[in-house]
């Protein structure tokens, strides 16, 4: 079985956000970056897990420039056995599903996993795109993906409820919480990581269609307005009759 | 030229985030000068509703009672239907189906794609439009070139006004095609409003010490109406089930008004909850964070300002 799964990187969870002065580029100065959580702890380890239980091999993809290999490192000591990389700046979902689209014409694959979204821009576009263009079964923000004999079944959220679907391969994920549990490498993996393949790719050039021309912070909140204990009615009072939310 | 909205079917009727999509996609057909399209699948018992928040033109793809979602079945169909209305734009919610029906039908119609967008977007200089990036922690301004655009608008970003138009519901000439998935069993929470629609949330964290504690998490929540909610140990610690889990690695909200029981606010729960209205914040810690993100505040032992607070809130609503 042939496992891929893409992985983005992100600013690390609690890092601070700005932006250069004139509001249009991303102030990365300082920033530590991640695997997007969604890949590594829910795509990624649900990924190696069939591999260990089934046989198989697993890819992480990548679009990205040679500062994320610590990230593909990282991926391949979780339990990946191989990574290429994609040499750009992802500039665009539709930038990153044409590479991986790319990729997944020269070596086909049985299931192309995602995260649920990426947290930055949190977007959930590239897993849609990528299943239209390779013209592939997509099931989204799926908790679980159990192998029964020849088909898959599969746990996907949808509002207010769960729904369990059975395909076949190939097909694309998108995996979210529930999907497996966080795993960290130890010393072993770590080592052998460095020796496992990490292939570097020219990109494909895209027509895009989409760009940001101004980023902002958001307003700060005006400051919080402290009620007493004992004076809970007011509260009520507040929200019901200044805000209009009961 | 024309907008086409896709209003969901959930168990055969559509639902808020629907009729806020028709609501939007409304405006944005009379900005640009053109005509607004619904488009629906399978069988709604409720398409007036649409038509009181500007659906003129329904159209109807299967009238047959149940039809399972299934994104490459739906692409291929919704935009045969945006080809046929030579639709410039089509809009979606941004629900579990919107988001992964959206990218497919975006490279169907060679569309630039915006998902998560918050504001009615600009046509005075090109097409741009607004999403908040980095979980809430900033927002940006997307453009998009070419004429041809897709768009996922999340919850509680537009505020409804009826607008009532007269239905024109005609069956479309599109057929589905054959899923290639099977829909096995599909399970839902009965009677309480799923927290991505909750417009009151009631939310508790490790402050509460234990699950057999929950009970004046659920009073609270019960007296209000509210969806109960939890921070991310909570659920991993079995506390509550994992889909009350709330944050950036879990389910993201925008209720109108969110009670933080409790809870420290860290960044990572901020994450997925600072979309809130109105954010109230009881914490027995006067330096615990989230009151940096609230509107209002309750220094105090939750287990004596929360039944406090479930006794007010009944007593003035009764009023
Ligand atoms: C990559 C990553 C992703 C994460 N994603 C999420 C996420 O999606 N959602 C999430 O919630 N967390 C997430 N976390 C975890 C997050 O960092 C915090 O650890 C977590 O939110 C803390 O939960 P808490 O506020 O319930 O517990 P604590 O931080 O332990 O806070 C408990 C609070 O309760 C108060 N308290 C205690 N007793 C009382 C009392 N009797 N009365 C009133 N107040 C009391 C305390 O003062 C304290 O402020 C993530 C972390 C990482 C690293
Ligand atoms: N630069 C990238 N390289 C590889 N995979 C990516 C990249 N960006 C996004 N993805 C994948 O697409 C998923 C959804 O991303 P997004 O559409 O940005 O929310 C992520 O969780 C990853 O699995």
């Amino acid at each position: 079985m042939k496992l891929l799964v893409c992985i983005s990187k992100t600013p690390e969870t609690t890092a601070k956000i700005s932006f250069s002065d004139d509001g249009t580029s991303f102030n990365s100065d300082g920033v530590q970056f991640i695997m997007n959580p969604y890949d590594e702890w829910y795509a990624l380890v649900r990924a190696v897990e069939l591999a260990e239980s089934n046989g198989g091999e697993v890819t992480v993809l990548h679009v990205g420039e040679s500062s994320s290999d610590i990230i593909i490192r990282k991926a391949l000591s979780i339990g990946a056995h191989k990574a290429a990389r994609v040499d750009a700046v992802p500039t665009s979902s539709m930038f990153v599903a044409t590479q991986i689209v790319n990729y997944v014409k020269n070596n086909p694959q049985d299931i192309v996993f995602f995260g649920k979204e990426t947290i930055d821009y949190n977007g959930a576009e590239v897993g849609s795109m990528v299943s239209e263009m390779l013209d592939l079964p997509y099931i989204s923000f799926a908790s679980k993906l159990e192998k029964q004999g020849d088909v898959f079944h599969c746990d996907r959220d949808i509002e207010g409820g769960i729904q369990t679907v059975e395909l076949s391969p190939p097909f694309a994920i998108s995996a979210a919480k529930g999907m497996a549990e966080q795993r960290i490498p130890n010393m072993k993996a770590i080592m052998m990581s460095k020796r496992k393949p990490l292939e570097v790719l020219e990109p494909f050039q895209v027509d895009e269609k989409v760009s940001i021309s101004q980023y902002n912070l958001p307003p700060s909140k005006s400051g919080v307005k402290l009620i007493d204990a004992d004076n809970m009615e007011e509260l009520v009072r507040l929200l019901k009759d200044v805000e209009k939310v009961l | 030229m024309s907008v086409l909205v896709f209003a969901e079917n959930f168990k055969g009727l559509c639902k808020k985030a629907s009729l806020e999509a028709v609501f939007y996609g409304n405006k944005l057909a009379s900005a640009l000068g053109q005509d607004l399209h619904v488009l629906t699948i399978g069988e709604i018992t409720n398409l007036e509703d649409l038509a009181l928040y500007g659906a003129t033109n329904i159209h109807q793809i299967s009238k047959s009672s149940v039809v399972d979602f299934d994104s490459q079945q739906f692409a291929k169909a919704i935009s045969a239907q945006a080809d046929a209305l030579e639709a410039s734009t089509v809009i979606f919610a941004h629900s579990a189906q919107g988001k992964s029906v959206a990218g497919r039908v975006a490279v169907r119609m060679q569309a630039g794609l915006v998902s998560a967008v918050n504001s009615i977007p600009e046509i005075s200089d090109g097409f741009s439009v607004g999403k908040s990036l980095f979980s809430g922690k900033a927002l940006a301004k997307y453009q998009i070139e070419g004429n041809k655009r897709v768009l996922t608008l999340v919850g509680n970003a537009v505020l409804i006004e009826e607008v009532s138009a007269t239905p024109n519901i005609q069956d479309s000439s599109i057929a589905l095609e054959e899923s290639k998935i099977k829909v096995v069993k599909t399970s839902t929470v009965e009677g309480i409003v799923p927290l991505p629609e909750a417009e009151l949330v009631v939310s508790a964290g490790r402050g509460m010490k234990g699950p057999e504690n929950w009970g004046v998490i659920e009073e609270l929540a019960d007296a209000m109406g509210a969806t109960t909610a939890c921070s991310r140990p909570v659920a991993d610690a079995d506390w509550r089930p994992h889909h009350e889990h709330v944050g950036q690695t879990g389910v993201a909200i925008r209720p109108n008004l969110y009670i933080a029981i409790g809870i420290s606010g860290a960044i990572q729960h901020l994450a997925g909850v600072n979309n809130s209205k109105v954010i109230v914040v009881i914490n027995k810690d006067e330096e615990a964070p989230f009151f940096k993100a609230a509107d209002y505040g309750i220094v105090g032992d939750l287990f004596d300002v929360v039944p406090k607070l479930t006794a007010a809130y009944n007593k003035v609503m009764a009023n």
